[in-house]
């Protein structure tokens, strides 16, 4: 596993070397230019530095690509985090008459954490994770993707694994970066289903009739319960998650939870008891005026997404970059790719010790050949682009310019209505 | 508008300049604030669209301005108590209309035939319309000002507007340009099944009978948020039932830049020496207090919380107090809503500092860490990091409706978000009589979350009907700390207890608690030593939960 190899003490000699040949620079300062559409768009925005010993470096800006690829090689910042577009160069925000410095856009984000499912997980809690619960953060992907695509209309979703625990997404539409605070919360208010703090034992309740939107979520979330939460979880497997899961049904349908745990005991396959849960679910639904979904309801408990809706609230919240490092990890936070999301494995994705380890590596004759034909461009460029390709990194920087690649053809057909503007005048 | 010094006027306006010279020069920082124009009160009252445009004295800006705020104040506290599209809710929003002498009905055309009593329906508009605008001043300052007036604004505009008759609406709607797209018969048919899945009050045969609108997701976020409308690829379709909701959302949305617009221009009303006292004057007066003020700094020591947290804190707070020495950890909004209230209650900031870190250092958290990661949040709270504003303490309002706790959090109103299982096991824990539990759980039922809060004031403190209304997790304690004889927040103190608190400051009360408590009923004196002999027994109940 590439992880061992990562010890954070050398965290200070490795991230130089990551900053000077391997973090993307082009790439993610072509997306956060969005085309140069809007004046300063990329200029006026904050970046936000974590340097040695936890210092937290707020309102960094900067003018060009290659000031900030000198600014992040001089700092070498442990994580970087990105925040909002503002009226002004965050870099001045002292110098501006306090109250007219307002964050004026952003990318509507969310972030999914898995400590937010502890009550639900038996495998790990807090920071950790396994392949029993990563499952988690693949329905999450899933539900939501479909939901801001289909439900909301944004088409240009990048979705990046955090680095240690959980998963990020970035909505790049033009509409999104331009959402109201009032606009971002009932976003992730529709989004959210589980409901309630530590002092809420039933967090999820379903009225008649169901909409569209949560029909569409169980459907995905239908498909991945069986092998997830029976099978890995094991909930209905050991007499307390029983418990749990039967402290889910209904109070007025006391005698259900009393009949299932009398069959669970001539009962031990997991999907047969699942199947004995649905049939109750069923019976009561036949019987009673209003149907109970408390079937549907238990496996949205167990499954459905978890969103920190401050974070998506805020215009001016911070969120980790795309490409920053975990310090805590050495994980690189890296773009997901969602054709292969059922088989992403964090466990795999590289390490900066691993991709500063590869770039020592002798060359191959074929990178050689690849050289030659490359000669025409600039030399350092040249040589930034012929050593991340020489890393496991390669593949997600290759992802994220294709990301980037949708999102420009959005900015060209307005890049191009208004030069046709600039004509007419 | 103009403002002249509070001297007889005809409402026509005759002003006296001399007095008000620098209202009337060019640069005039009403007319930059939008709050003048060129019209008579409006025909039609409620989208505020043009700012009123005449003279008048500071009296009767005065008297409007808190006109307004009774009733934006009686719009807050029936929309906690009632659901808002109750007949009861619309009814009691009327008679506070009336009284208030404020506009409720658009007149039909049987009123207008009726003889007026009281005020004119012209006067009440006009009253309507500059009231409004006053209140857009002293409302514009803070965020959390905006929020309230924001919200109090919107629900009487939805009241108002759903008072309207079929017609009238549509006349409005022509009125103020509100056009929207209606979809075709075919698309109808195409949704039919899912339309029906997201609207309430929606059938097969209403969906045919009915207009469906299709407008951006944006222009309807109270219906997205609550998904109680179909939302296609950025779009919701709206059944002509539920227009109200577009029409409000645009209410809000100019409400709010005209607020952002008003607070720019702040800098030259607050030049006025007469205007800047009344504005801030009405401003504070929201939520009543706002216990940021601190009376007791000092007067509490960290020993005694914990029997504090027994005997007079709100639940809320108690099980905060308690989640945080069972995890020795708060998450953010925790730390908020208990560290403000600790702050309100006369926690100086060494202390809290201190209590804080003792707690997190026996967790997960070194003192290092401790120091680095939290002390700046603490010290924030207490005005001394950012913007360095001094936070004010959560009010019920604020613990009810926003932030709602998530996965690991222990913040909010137990009464509102803990399962009614959950709230009446901790409730006889905290050894609550079984009659007591079924009359709050009822009222929790209801949704009445601060009447419920109230029993449980009553019922812990063995006082029949306390008569004062609950709003704020601080006024639970000053009231409970009166009930128990130790005074306005001032830890221990002797005395019986005082079964008829007084309302009013707490100075004044603890002279009167002081004199009351040698003539308190004994059985009263009793219970209160009973609270207090329970104290021991409850810390150790909540030591075993744990």
């Amino acid at each position: 596993m590439p992880s061992s190899d990562y010890d954070s003490a050398c965290l200070p000699d490795l991230l130089p070397l990551y900053y000077r040949r391997l973090f993307p620079f082009s790439q993610y300062y072509r997306w956060l230019n969005y085309g140069g559409v809007q004046k300063n768009y990329f200029q006026n925005r904050e970046f936000s530095f974590t340097l040695k010993d936890d210092i937290y470096v707020r309102y960094q800006s900067f003018s060009t690509q290659s000031e900030l690829e000198k600014e992040m090689q001089k700092m070498n910042p442990y994580k970087i985090d990105i925040g909002a577009v503002y009226t002004h160069r965050p870099s001045q925000h002292n110098t501006v008459k306090s109250g007219s410095f307002q964050a004026l856009e952003k990318e509507l984000v969310f972030d999914i954490d898995m400590t937010d499912y502890d009550d639900v997980r038996s495998c790990c809690s807090a920071a950790d994770i396994c392949s029993k619960c990563w499952p988690l953060m693949t329905i999450a992907v899933r539900v939501l993707d479909r939901a801001l695509r289909e439900d909301f209309g944004f088409h240009h979703l990048l979705w990046v694994y955090s680095g240690r625990r959980g998963v990020h997404c970035w909505v790049c539409d033009e509409a999104a970066r331009k959402l109201s605070v009032t606009a971002r919360s009932a976003v992730a208010e529709y989004l959210s289903l589980v409901k309630g703090g530590d002092e809420m034992v039933k967090k999820v309740v379903l009225t008649d009739p169901l909409h569209p939107f949560i029909t569409e979520s169980l459907k995905v979330v239908e498909k991945y319960f069986p092998q997830y939460a029976l099978q890995d979880q094991e909930i209905l497997s050991r007499k307390e998650s029983i418990n749990k899961v039967l402290a889910l049904v209904p109070e007025d349908i006391l005698f259900a939870r009393n009949e299932l745990l009398r069959d669970f005991q001539n009962e031990r396959h997991p999907e047969k008891r699942w199947e004995l849960v649905n049939d109750q679910a069923s019976r009561k639904q036949s019987t009673a005026k209003k149907g109970h979904y408390f079937e549907k309801e238990i496996m949205l408990q167990y499954c459905y997404p978890r969103l920190d809706v401050n974070v998506s609230k805020g215009v001016n919240h911070l969120l980790k970059s795309p490409f920053s490092v975990h310090p805590k990890t050495g994980r690189i936070s890296v773009p997901m790719d969602l054709k292969e999301l059922d088989s992403f494995d964090p466990s795999a994705v590289p390490t900066i010790s691993l991709i500063c380890e590869e770039l020592d590596r002798p060359r191959t004759g074929e990178e050689e050949l690849e050289d030659v034909k490359e000669n025409e461009k600039d030399a350092t460029e040249r040589r930034k682009i012929r050593d991340y390709k020489r890393t496991s990194l390669a593949k997600y920087v290759k992802l994220f310019d294709r990301f980037v690649d949708g999102l420009a053809s959005s900015w060209k057909g307005e890049l191009l209505r208004k030069s046709d503007l600039e004509k007419e005048f | 508008m103009v403002i002249v010094e509070p001297c007889p006027l005809s409402l026509a306006g005759v002003t006296s300049r001399a007095a008000v010279p620098a209202l009337i020069r060019s640069g005039d920082p009403l007319k930059t604030l939008g709050l003048l124009a060129h019209h008579q009160p409006p025909c039609s009252f409620m989208f505020y669209g043009q700012p009123p445009l005449e003279n008048i004295s500071l009296t009767e800006f005065e008297a409007f301005a808190v006109d307004r705020l009774k009733l934006l104040k009686s719009v807050e506290t029936l929309g906690v108590r009632h659901v808002k599209t109750t007949e009861d809710y619309k009814k009691k929003l009327e008679t506070e209309s009336k009284n208030l002498n404020f506009p409720y009905r658009p007149p039909s055309q049987t009123d207008q035939r009726k003889p007026q009593i009281g005020l004119s329906e012209h006067e009440k508009r006009r009253k309507d319309h500059i009231s409004h605008f006053i209140l857009r001043l002293a409302y514009c300052q803070t965020e959390d000002l905006r929020r309230w007036f924001i919200q109090q604004e919107v629900d009487l505009f939805r009241y108002r507007f759903n008072e309207l008759e079929a017609k009238q609406k549509l006349e409005f709607l022509h009125k103020n340009n509100l056009q929207y797209n209606t979809i075709s018969a075919e698309e109808k048919m195409s949704l039919q099944e899912k339309l029906i899945n997201s609207s309430y009050n929606v059938s097969g045969i209403t969906v045919k009978d009915q207009d469906f609108y299709k407008v951006p997701f944006q222009d309807a976020l109270d219906l997205v948020r609550t998904r109680k409308v179909y939302l296609k690829a950025g779009y919701v379709y709206i059944p002509h039932q539920d227009i109200v909701a577009i029409v409000i959302n645009d209410f809000r949305t100019r409400l709010s830049k005209a607020l952002a617009l008003a607070a720019r221009s702040l800098p030259a009303v607050h030049s006025d020496e007469r205007l800047q006292p009344l504005l801030n004057h009405l401003s504070h007066a929201y939520v009543g207090q706002d216990y940021s003020v601190q009376k007791n700094v000092g007067k509490i020591s960290l020993e005694q919380i914990d029997s504090l947290s027994v005997k007079s804190f709100p639940l809320c707070m108690r099980q905060l107090h308690q989640a945080l020495r069972e995890n020795h950890h708060l998450r953010h909004g925790g730390r908020m809503q208990y560290g403000l209230f600790l702050k309100g209650i006369g926690l100086s900031l060494e202390q809290a500092l201190q209590f804080w870190r003792l707690e997190f250092i026996r967790g997960k958290v070194d003192a290092d860490k401790f120091d680095k990661a939290y002390t700046y949040g603490i010290r924030h709270m207490f005005g001394k990091e950012g913007k360095r504003a001094d936070y004010t303490p959560y009010s019920c309002m604020k613990v009810i409706l926003s932030n709602l706790p998530s996965q690991g959090d222990h913040h909010g109103c137990p009464f509102r978000h803990s399962d009614p299982e959950l709230l009446k096991q901790k409730l006889q824990v905290y050894k609550v009589s079984p009659s007591g539990i079924s009359q709050i759980l009822e009222l929790v039922k209801g949704m009445h979350y601060q009447l419920a809060c109230q029993k449980y004031f009553e019922l812990t403190h063995n006082v029949e009907d306390a008569n004062f209304s609950l709003n704020h997790p601080n006024q639970y304690f000053v009231e409970s700390q009166k009930a128990l004889g130790g005074g306005g927040g001032g830890g221990g103190g002797g005395g019986g207890k005082d079964i008829k608190r007084e309302m009013g400051t707490p100075q004044r009360s603890r002279e009167n608690s002081a004199v009351r408590g040698s003539t308190a009923a004994p059985e009263a004196a009793a219970s209160a030593s009973r609270d207090l002999a329970e104290i021991p027994e409850d810390l150790d109940s909540y030591f075993q939960d744990a």
